[in-house]
Parts: structure tokens; C-alpha cells; sequence
């Protein structure tokens, strides 16, 4: 077994990389596959209330890194899915607590017996950004339909490719299908073009996500919500799987266009 | 956007305008050149080349585009008019 480990990332803070670490942990884990979640946002510690495990934070991240305690001790197991785990962030430190190197360190202890390791990275395009895509094997840039954060995520392709980590995959997250019909909201293939990435997963706006995280149960737990599906969806992308793209419109020719320009995009 | 869209009774097209904003200011942001470090150059280039020939330094324009996968800096460099020898 060697683990892949895949670092969600945006640049822009709030487009929703840890709703999309969490669901992307219980989406794999629930097939069966065994994910290690990592936070890396030293300082502003949030996947563990995401995934409803803030109770159970003994030892974090930093501690592990300083020899306080043992990478096992940091990991807490999910109370729903067995083969699901947490490391937490520190949260009184900052990300100079943490180098590259040591984020490479401790993945590779971790490789040989999990299958995936999900890397929560924090906003920005500093330290604990370096440190979130240093180990990565596929960086997913997360990103929503508005001129800043697809501005970010330009950005954030761009620093990713100058460190040999590309070219990266991108989930287009909080799309109101609605609003991208009436021409007032970026559609994906706008924002396909403009950034010139591969899709991995549209995730629609979804008031269920906001639900589920008020209860500390990411919504990918839950089959009947059309953003857990979106989120089951990627999993299964991950895992290799060729799975359509959801027709978020409701139209059949919507599903068809995107279908077209992932091919162009791969032949090209 | 026209009266109609203003007051909300015709089909507004924001979308496309958050389209063709993103895709003028990326171009300045993938190059790494802002638009007033444009400005600047502009001004370089029109003192080196006045060395040479007379220019119509009003309507010097230079311009950042993309074709394919390249970025162009173009210049587009109108040279005084001629004046007629007796």
C-alpha cells in the first residue's frame, strides 16, 4: 500500500477547502479506502469542528513535529468511519512551527499504510501554503464562480506548475445553477477557459452543506444532498473512476458540452 | 448596461463582464507587469526611439495580449508626419 497524498488548496480564504477536505475524507472512506485528514492551517485550526472531532484533540500536528508525541498519537479516528482519521493543527502556533520538510517527513511515515492523505491547506501563498503542497502527489485547486477567487486560483496554478506539482485538477465549489442560467454568475466552462485546468468536481451551493457542518457530519455522509453527491463524485474521479459530470441545470446539453471539453482538453 | 438592465427589468450579462474583467487582468497578472509598469515602459520606449526618428508620441500604444498559448507585448508606434521638403 502507498498512500497518495492530495492537497486542497485556493488561495483565496472562505471558497471552502476544509468542507472539501472533510467530504472528500468521508467520501473515500466510505468506500472503504483508508484517509488520513491533515490540517495544515496552523494557527486557525478548523477541520477538526468540520468533521465534529473537536472534543477529542489531545496532541496536534506541531506537537508531533517537536518530538512531544508519536504521528499515531495525533490521529483521531472519525466516530462514524473507521478508517478515517483527523490530525489536527496546532492552534496557539503560526506556520513557521512547521517546514516543508517536515510535512515530507511525516507523510512518508504515513504512506505505506493508508491509501490516501488529504492535506487541508491554509489561504494565502506563503509558508503554510509551501508547506501544504510539499509532499503532494495532486494538488485539487479549489475555487467559486466569482472574479477574485478565480483570480487567486490563477495565481495559485501558476506558483503550483513553478514547483513541479501541476498541472493540478479544479473543483468549481458554490455554483447557483440559477444564476449562471440568467448571465450573472461564471459558468465552468468560462472558467475553464479562463484557467486553462482540468475539472475534477462542481460542487452546486447547497444550504445542506451549512446543515451538516453546524452538526459536525460533512454532508458527504449524506447521499440525499445533491452538494454530498458532488463531493462522492470527485471521490470516485480520484479513485480513477470516469464518472459524468453532474447536469446541474437540469438540461441534458449541459452535461454533453462539458463532456466535449474535457476530451478537447485531454487530446490537446 | 443599459436603462432597462439598471432598473432591473432587462436580461442582465454581469457574467460576461466578471468574464472579460478576469481575462484582462490575468493577462497583466501572468506576465507580471501592471498596467502603470506598462506606462513606464511606454515612456522608455518612446525616449529610446525618438533617438532615431521622429514619433508621434501621443499615439504610442503598447499592449499586452495572448494569443495561443504566448503572451505579446505589442507596440503600436506612429511616426510624425511627414514634413514636405521644398
Amino acid at each position: 500500500m502507498s498512500a497518495k497524498i492530495v492537497t486542497i488548496t485556493s488561495g483565496k480564504g472562505g471558497v471552502g477547502k476544509t468542507t472539501a477536505t472533510a467530504n472528500l475524507g468521508v467520501a473515500l472512506a466510505s468506500t472503504g479506502a483508508s484517509v488520513v485528514c491533515i490540517d495544515a492551517d496552523i494557527g486557525l485550526r478548523n477541520l477538526d469542528v468540520v468533521m465534529g472531532l473537536e472534543n477529542r484533540i489531545v496532541y496536534d500536528f506541531v506537537d508531533v513535529v517537536e518530538g512531544r508525541c508519536k504521528l499515531r498519537q495525533a490521529m483521531i479516528r472519525d466516530k462514524r468511519l473507521e478508517q478515517l482519521y483527523l490530525i489536527p493543527a496546532a492552534q496557539t502556533r503560526d506556520k513557521t512551527a512547521v517546514s516543508p520538510q517536515d510535512m515530507i517527513r511525516l507523510t512518508d511515515e504515513l504512506r505505506s499504510e493508508y491509501d490516501w492523505i488529504l492535506i487541508d491547506s491554509p489561504a494565502g501563498i506563503e509558508r503554510g501554503f509551501r508547506n501544504a503542497i510539499a509532499p503532494a502527489d495532486i494538488v485539487l485547486i479549489i475555487t467559486n464562480p466569482e472574479v477574485s477567487a478565480v483570480r487567486d486560483a490563477d495565481r495559485i496554478i501558476g506558483l503550483i506548475e513553478a514547483e513541479e506539482k501541476g498541472p493540478g485538477k479544479l473543483i468549481l465549489n458554490r455554483v447557483k445553477p440559477e444564476m449562471v442560467r440568467r448571465g450573472d454568475m461564471l459558468g465552468t466552462e468560462d472558467i475553464l477557459e479562463i484557467l486553462a485546468i482540468d475539472l475534477i468536481g462542481i460542487v452546486p451551493e447547497d444550504e445542506a452543506v451549512l446543515v451538516a457542518t453546524n452538526h459536525g457530519v460533512p454532508v458527504a455522509s449524506d447521499t440525499g444532498s445533491r452538494a454530498g453527491r458532488a463531493f462522492q463524485n470527485i471521490a470516485r474521479r480520484l479513485n480513477g473512476e470516469e464518472v459524468p459530470f453532474e447536469s446541474l441545470d437540469g438540461r441534458d446539453g449541459f452535461f454533453g458540452r462539458i463532456t466535449r471539453m474535457m476530451k478537447a482538453g485531454g487530446e490537446g | 448596461m443599459n436603462f432597462l438592465e439598471k432598473v432591473g427589468l432587462g436580461k442582465s450579462r454581469s457574467a460576461k463582464d466578471a468574464k472579460e474583467r478576469l481575462q484582462l487582468v490575468l493577462i497583466h497578472d501572468r506576465a507580471g507587469l501592471s498596467p502603470g509598469r506598462i506606462e513606464a515602459l511606454k515612456d522608455d520606449l518612446i525616449d529610446v526611439i525618438s533617438k532615431h526618428v521622429e514619433i508621434d508620441r501621443d499615439l504610442v500604444e503598447i499592449t499586452l495580449t495572448k494569443d495561443r498559448d504566448r503572451q505579446r507585448l505589442v507596440a503600436d508606434i506612429p511616426l510624425a508626419p511627414p514634413r514636405r521638403r521644398r
